[in-house]
């Protein structure tokens, strides 16, 4: 049976392509942060990647390659394991999933549909044309004001407030979805479980709060043009 | 005590079932759960009508053959218990009881509450043995095994093959079966030279019975009555990717 059919294999694919993911929202966040340097960091930083030209899209179409195989194979997995559960039972007691464990699949495809949005508003500027770095005058280096743009974006409750539910929905999916790739990989001896699920929910609260420092530090007027 | 139970029913494969509710009048406490359902048998031969059929044979905890879910757990849920070592001491007087069979795609219904389990033996087939003479008998120690893998091995193999990790997990897989079966074998000299294709063939034969796919809930741990750890799905995986290095 080919890797890409057997139950260990897709399971490994899901691993593979859910950390090479995790590893991606811990760089963007780093690169994030760098609003906190104000329009220097941010504008400096968005130019830098721009600059990179034919790379910025190799590494889009590899991102792209890696989210899609990852929600194949999500779907394929979910609908196969529902096809193989009855769910008959009158009376069913859970005591070691957990509701992040249970919602992989509902989180995934918020996340898919966060992910979907989120470069139609920042990358290709469409849903807020009149707050888009393309709209706006450049910066005094003559640099996009991508600045500008993430902050009268984020003044605005709606757009804030979808960014944090997206965020929460990325607590719940890392919080079960760290460890689990760690298990998958084989690095379990038994007594480690608990410990390595500790540090998933750590890892996934420190995701959670890095990414809605933005947007409410923005929307308290702690950050501000 | 009295208790009023909520049974399932099916006559057959084919049959849809329902839960019927029977009364269990003075149970005793210190009667195990399947002693009590043979007093509620009794009463229902005697009054002409069909007996709750359900699994069993050792009722010392043993065998695996018992597999019934009480009130949503199997095995009803108390720590590292069989059905049958589950005592009516740990229920109350005017309790209401939810028995089930276990419900999984690969684990049909035969009648009530005995299912077929034959898909775990479809997986312990494709690979769970050792191929090796068996003419001479050997010298008790020609094969050294460490102390730290012997113990491996036998925590492992302490499955008893019942399928309770099978009606626990959300996904009705049954890796913590297999797993604990590649994990025993691939703990021993005698298992290694086949550790590849066993991987494989167990793995392949999981899914072809029709079980789910390990998605890392470890409800199986929580729910074998022998506490077999979800490490061995651990190592299955890691002897999985060692099967596709050359
Ligand atoms: C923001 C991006 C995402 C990240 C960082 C991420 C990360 C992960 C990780 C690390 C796992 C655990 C893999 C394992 O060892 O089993 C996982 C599992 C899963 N993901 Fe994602 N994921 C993301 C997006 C999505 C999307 C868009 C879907 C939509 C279908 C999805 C569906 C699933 C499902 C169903 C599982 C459980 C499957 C299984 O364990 O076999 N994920 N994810
Ligand atoms: S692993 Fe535990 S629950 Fe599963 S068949 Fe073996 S003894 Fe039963
Ligand atoms: S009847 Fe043998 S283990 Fe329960």
């Amino acid at each position: 049976m080919q890797f890409t059919q057997s139950t260990v294999g897709r399971k490994i694919l899901m691993a593979v392509t859910g950390l090479i993911l995790i590893s991606f929202i811990c760089v963007h966040l780093l690169g994030n942060s760098s609003v906190y340097w104000g329009a220097d960091g941010i504008n400096a930083y968005a130019k830098h990647l721009h600059d990179l030209g034919p790379l910025v899209w190799i590494f889009r179409l590899f991102m792209l390659a890696v989210f899609g195989l990852h929600i194949l194979f999500g779907i394929q997995l979910t609908l196969e394991n529902r096809a193989a559960t009855p769910g008959n039972y009158a009376v069913k007691r859970l005591v070691r999933a957990n509701f992040a464990s249970e919602t992989m699949i509902v989180s995934g495809l918020v996340l898919l549909a966060f992910v979907v949005y989120h470069i139609l508003h920042f990358t290709m500027h469409l849903t807020n044309p009149e707050i888009s770095a393309s709209h706006l005058p450049v910066d005094a280096l003559s640099r996009p004001d991508v600045f500008t743009m993430v902050v009268l974006s984020f003044q605005k409750f709606l757009i804030s407030l979808i960014y944090v539910a997206a965020m929460v929905f990325l607590f719940l999916h890392v919080s079960h979805g760290f460890q689990s790739f760690i298990q998958t990989f084989g690095f379990n001896n038994g007594p480690s479980l608990h410990i390595l699920e500790k540090v998933s929910k750590g890892f996934a609260l420190v995701l959670l709060f890095g990414y809605i420092s933005i947007p409410i530090l923005i929307i308290f007027g702690i950050v501000k043009i | 005590m009295n208790l009023t139970l909520y049974v399932w029913r099916q006559k057959g494969p084919k049959d849809l079932g329902k839960l019927e509710q029977y009364e269990a009048p003075n149970v005793s406490p210190d009667q195990s759960f399947l002693e009590m359902l043979d007093d509620v048998n009794e009463v229902l031969i005697k009054t002409g009508k069909d007996p709750i059929a359900f699994d069993h044979d050792c009722r010392e905890g043993i065998c695996g053959m018992c597999s019934t879910v009480v009130n949503g757990r199997p095995h009803g849920g108390q720590d590292r218990t069989t059905v049958c070592q589950l005592h009516m001491r740990t229920f109350k007087d005017g309790d209401s009881i939810y028995i089930e069979p276990w419900k999984a795609k690969a684990f049909p219904i035969v009648k009530d509450l005995v299912v077929d389990r034959s898909a775990l033996d479809a997986i312990q087939n494709a690979g769970g043995y050792t191929s090796c003479h068996t003419g001479g008998v050997p010298d008790a120690n020609a094969v050294m095994i460490s102390q730290p893998a012997a113990e491996y091995a036998m925590d492992a193999a302490e499955c008893i093959g019942c399928g309770a990790c099978v009606a626990g997990c959300p996904n009705s897989s049954a890796m913590l079966f297999t797993g604990n079966k590649v994990a025993q074998l691939a703990a021993l000299p005698q298992g290694r030279p086949e550790a590849k294709a066993r991987v494989k063939a167990m793995t392949e034969a999981l899914k072809e019975c029709g079980f789910g796919n390990c998605t890392n809930h470890y409800e199986c741990q929580a729910a074998c009555p022998k506490g077999i750890d979800v490490k061995f799905i651990a190592k299955l995986n890691r002897e999985y990717i060692k099967s596709l290095l050359p």
